[in-house]
């Protein structure tokens, strides 16, 4: 079933703000319940039964509360800031598949987009921590960039060293290729590239640096920089910026899925199809949700000095390691 | 334990205000007095004279003392204010203080935070709490009280302002 | 691996340096109260740091002056709310000293059991507000969890939870019941347990080992030139610690060690505090064993305290160091004069230097282990 074009670009943009903001929403109640489970505290209790409203409640206050500009700012990129940030998570979601049928955008460059556009939410945080004129805003965005910049490499490298076995920038194609079983996600295809957990391990550390989460959450590090990039901001100014990490990490953690875990194709043979593929989803969101309430945040240069000397080096010698083996096959 | 009290003692001893031709003022020996640690909780009282803490500090210094504090007492009927300098040791059961009294209309003495850089804070709030001066310390600013703060709290003839109201 | 500052050799001298000013507080979640720091900044290098403190100056002192004895009492618990019952503990103990007062050993054997206890609920509140300003929210309420079980213990003794009015010249206001005793024995146990799963999960982090290792060094000559005491002196690798050095009340009939690590380091000053737990769950161990029976008030306490004019000094080591009290006493109702020196006091003195040329990640972390409770700075 293919839905001619207005209207699957209507669908497209209902869907994915839909999806994008009942993400956030409900990742925040779930990210509060995991919190709490780890904490040994019962977490929301009191909005609906098992705190399901608290989103609802909360989302209302943040929209009842005024955007407050003041008046050192920079008025127009401080507005425009969280807009930024949201629209790039919004436009990867576009050539993402979900199921075999279920894409927005059949898109032939679809990985470069996604690349593409990842980057752009950078820019939204150096803009909102520059217009906010604050000093904790404008280190947190100085942060943010150099973190951004520094992991985007690797990411990149791991990439294209699994674009080399690939052979295509197409996702659906991406998942048509680990089609039967297990033993055919990129993830555990070995004989294919022997380096395949280590491309995941790599991707996934990077994946953590640049939506900005613990223990790389220099963006926000609230005990050192108060909240960081978004420390002026007030109302949905800030509501947005929470969904953008949000719809980052949904991005991040789809684009993973699709690459190593075998996209929308079921492990056990049964019920193929989108199910598999928000089981596959959420199950990195919750890692990235154990992940930091487990961790402690680590030093920055320490954070920069693993992505230089260790991940592009490793990201570098895995491109090299990978182009070797296909020229010897 | 009691040798190094010894030799403190005989470090203190020597401790001596010179004489002064312009003022004529006769030379001061630094008064050396040991006490009961049960009754009292220090080991040995030194009474020295104002311009002679900076040297009493250094003593103490030498022999590894650590600062514990410093503080004021007021005295209205003898008019004079009373510094108490306490310095513990790190390594030993040794506790020792350092007294002067400064007249209470002047009060002023030297600074030993060139000595302990620690007395920084303890003289700023000393002087918050009694108005003692203490000559080449930097920055003499309320410590602990308001910022525009311009008066003593500890000083006797300080009176609590909604205490004497009733 | 951490990198050089450039305050020494990696920027040339020629090169223009723009430094700014960052406030920190007083209202900052790393700050823990209303603590305030100017920071000169050179990019994220600490060039200078100032503390600005005085915001929560209640004048205890003069409070002291302003009334009698029995009516100071409640005072000093209120200055380091976090370890009450040690500052409870010199101020009866300095009165003691001053009146002459023989305690009976049973009052003095609780005292060890609740001060310890207290000293323990203490460290408990630092680890989780310490990890917290490293970015770990978790252990906090871990922690919190095992420090309720001490405050329920306290406050069925007590009758308070967090500021303990217990102690009273001569001894205490009411005995323990065999509830209490059996409640601290199951919480030796307990916490034993925990500590070794906190060691596991929190000190055997490798993030966290990476972030306090080597960061924040503070040597033993700059403490003994600022008076720092408690764990940062003894995380400088000084064995100082008053109830060995300066024995008061029964301590010397315990047998425990004073922790004490040479690095420096906040992993030092770390260690050391959670070596300090177990030392104190051996201390309430043995005073468990050994509480001998007989009243729990001194029968020649006087009605009124007056004690003889003089000048009376007493130490105890609080959970963040050297807590002493000097009375000075004119022979009246009231002291004359009531100086109280606070460990936090000089341990926040000395961040001025040691932060200098950190990164400010660094400071932060410097400034959470050196465990500060602002009003006790300010007192």
């Amino acid at each position: 079933m293919i839905l001619p074009e207005p209207y699957r670009l209507i669908a497209y943009l209902v869907g994915a703000l839909a999806f994008v903001g009942l993400n956030a929403a409900y990742l925040v109640w779930l990210e509060r319940k995991v919190a709490a489970r780890f904490q040994r505290r019962p977490g929301p209790t009191e909005v609906g039964p098992a705190g399901l409203l608290q989103p609802i409640a909360d989302g209302l206050k943040l929209l009842g509360k005024q955007f407050v500009v003041w008046p050192h700012a920079d008025r127009v990129l401080f507005r425009l800031a969280p807009a930024f940030v949201l629209a790039p998570a919004l436009m990867c979601l576009a050539v993402i598949p979900f199921g075999h049928a279920l894409c927005a955008r059949d898109f032939n460059l679809g990985l470069l987009l996604v690349f593409a556009f990842g980057s752009v939410n950078v820019l939204a945080i150096l803009l909102g921590g520059w217009a906010s004129r604050n000093k904790y805003s404008v280190i947190a965005a100085a942060r943010v960039v150099s973190q951004n910049v520094a992991y985007e490499i690797p990411m990149l490298l791991v990439v294209t060293t699994l674009l080399l076995t690939a052979g295509t920038m197409n996702l659906r194609e991406l998942v048509q290729q680990q089609a039967g079983g297990v033993w055919n996600w990129n993830l555990v295809k070995v004989w294919v590239n022997p380096l395949m957990p280590v491309l995941f391990l790599i991707f996934y550390v990077c994946m953590l640096a640049e939506t900005n989460r613990a223990p790389f959450d220099m963006a926000e590090a609230e005990s050192e920089l108060v909240a960081g990039a978004f420390t002026e901001y007030a109302g949905m100014g800030f509501g947005l910026f929470f969904m953008a990490e949000y719809a980052n990490i949904v991005v991040g953690a789809s684009v993973a899925t699709v690459l190593f875990l075998g996209g929308w194709h079921s492990p056990v043979g049964v019920m193929p199809g989108t199910f598999w593929f928000l089981v596959k989803l959420y199950a990195l969101v919750f890692s990235v949700m154990w992940v930091r309430w487990t961790f402690p945040r680590t030093q920055f240069y320490r954070l920069l000095n693993l992505s230089w000397k260790l991940l592009i080096p490793a990201g570098l010698g895995a491109l090299l390691f990978t182009a070797l083996i296909l020229k010897l096959r | 334990m009691n040798e190094l009290i010894e030799q403190l003692k005989s470090a203190y001893a020597v401790l001596v205000v010179p004489a002064r031709a312009d003022t004529q003022a006769a030379a001061v020996p630094a008064v050396v007095q040991p006490t009961d640690p049960e009754r009292r909780g220090c080991h040995l009282e030194v009474t020295v004279t104002p311009a002679v803490v900076v040297d009493a500090a250094q003593v103490a210094n030498r022999f590894g003392f650590a600062i514990d504090t410093i503080t004021g007492i007021d005295w209205p009927e003898a008019g004079q204010m009373e510094v108490v300098y306490d310095f513990f040791h790190p390594q030993h059961r040794l506790h020792l203080v350092v007294r002067t009294r400064v007249p209470r209309d002047a009060p002023a003495l030297p600074t030993i935070q060139d000595v302990f850089p620690g007395a920084n804070w303890h003289e700023r709030e000393t002087h918050d709490f009694f108005g003692i001066k203490f000559i080449g310390h930097p920055d003499l600013t309320p410590l602990l009280l308001p910022e525009d703060a311009d008066y003593h709290p500890l000083r006797k003839d300080f009176t609590n302002v909604s205490r004497s109201s009733n | 691996m951490s990198p050089g500052h450039p305050t020494d050799s990696s920027v040339s001298a020629a090169a223009p340096r723009e430094t700014f000013v960052l406030n920190v507080g007083p209202q900052h979640p790393a700050t823990h109260g209303v603590l305030r720091l100017k920071l000169t900044m050179d990019g994220e290098y600490v060039l200078h740091a100032e503390p600005v403190i005085g915001y929560a100056h209640r004048m205890h002192e003069k409070m002291g002056e302003n009334r009698t004895y029995v009516q100071f009492l409640p005072n000093p618990s209120r200055i380091d709310y976090l370890s009450a019952m040690h500052y409870m503990h010199a101020y009866v103990c300095v009165v003691e000293r001053a009146l002459g007062i023989e305690v009976p050993p049973r009052a003095e054997y609780i005292r060890v059991i609740t001060s310890e206890l207290n000293r323990i609920a203490s460290h408990l509140v630092w680890f989780g507000a310490f990890l917290l300003d490293l970015g770990a929210f978790t252990p906090l309420l871990y922690a919190f969890d095992d420090r309720e079980k001490i405050l329920d213990l306290l406050e069925a003794v007590t009758g308070s939870r967090l500021t303990y009015c217990y102690y009273r010249f001569g001894g205490l206001c009411n005995d323990v019941d065999e509830q209490f005793i059996e409640g601290t024995r199951a919480f030796v146990k307990h916490m034993r347990g925990r500590l070794g799963m906190y060691h596991k999960l929190v000190t055997e982090n490798l993030i966290l080992r990476k972030r306090l290792e080597g960061i924040g060094v503070i040597s033993a000559e700059l403490c003994r030139k600022y008076g720092a005491t408690g764990p940062v002196l003894r995380g400088s690798g000084v064995p100082c610690d008053v109830r060995k050095l300066e024995p008061y009340s029964v301590y010397p009939e315990f047998e425990f060690d004073v922790p004490h690590f040479a690095e420096g380091d906040c992993m030092a000053r770390y260690k050391v505090r959670m070596e300090e737990i177990a030392q104190s769950l051996r201390i309430i161990e043995q005073a468990i064993a050994k509480l001998p029976p007989g009243p729990v008030m001194a029968e020649k306490v006087p009605r009124v305290i007056k004690p003889p004019p003089g000048d009376y000094y007493f130490a105890v080591e609080a959970a963040r160091g050297r807590f002493a009290i000097r009375l000075v006493s004119d022979g009246t109702e009231v002291p004359y004069r009531l100086k109280l020196r606070t460990p936090s006091f000089s341990n926040l003195a000395l961040f001025g230097e040691a932060a200098r040329g950190l990164l400010m990640q660094d400071a932060l972390a410097l400034l959470g282990s050196l465990d500060l409770v602002i009003p006790d700075v300010d007192r």
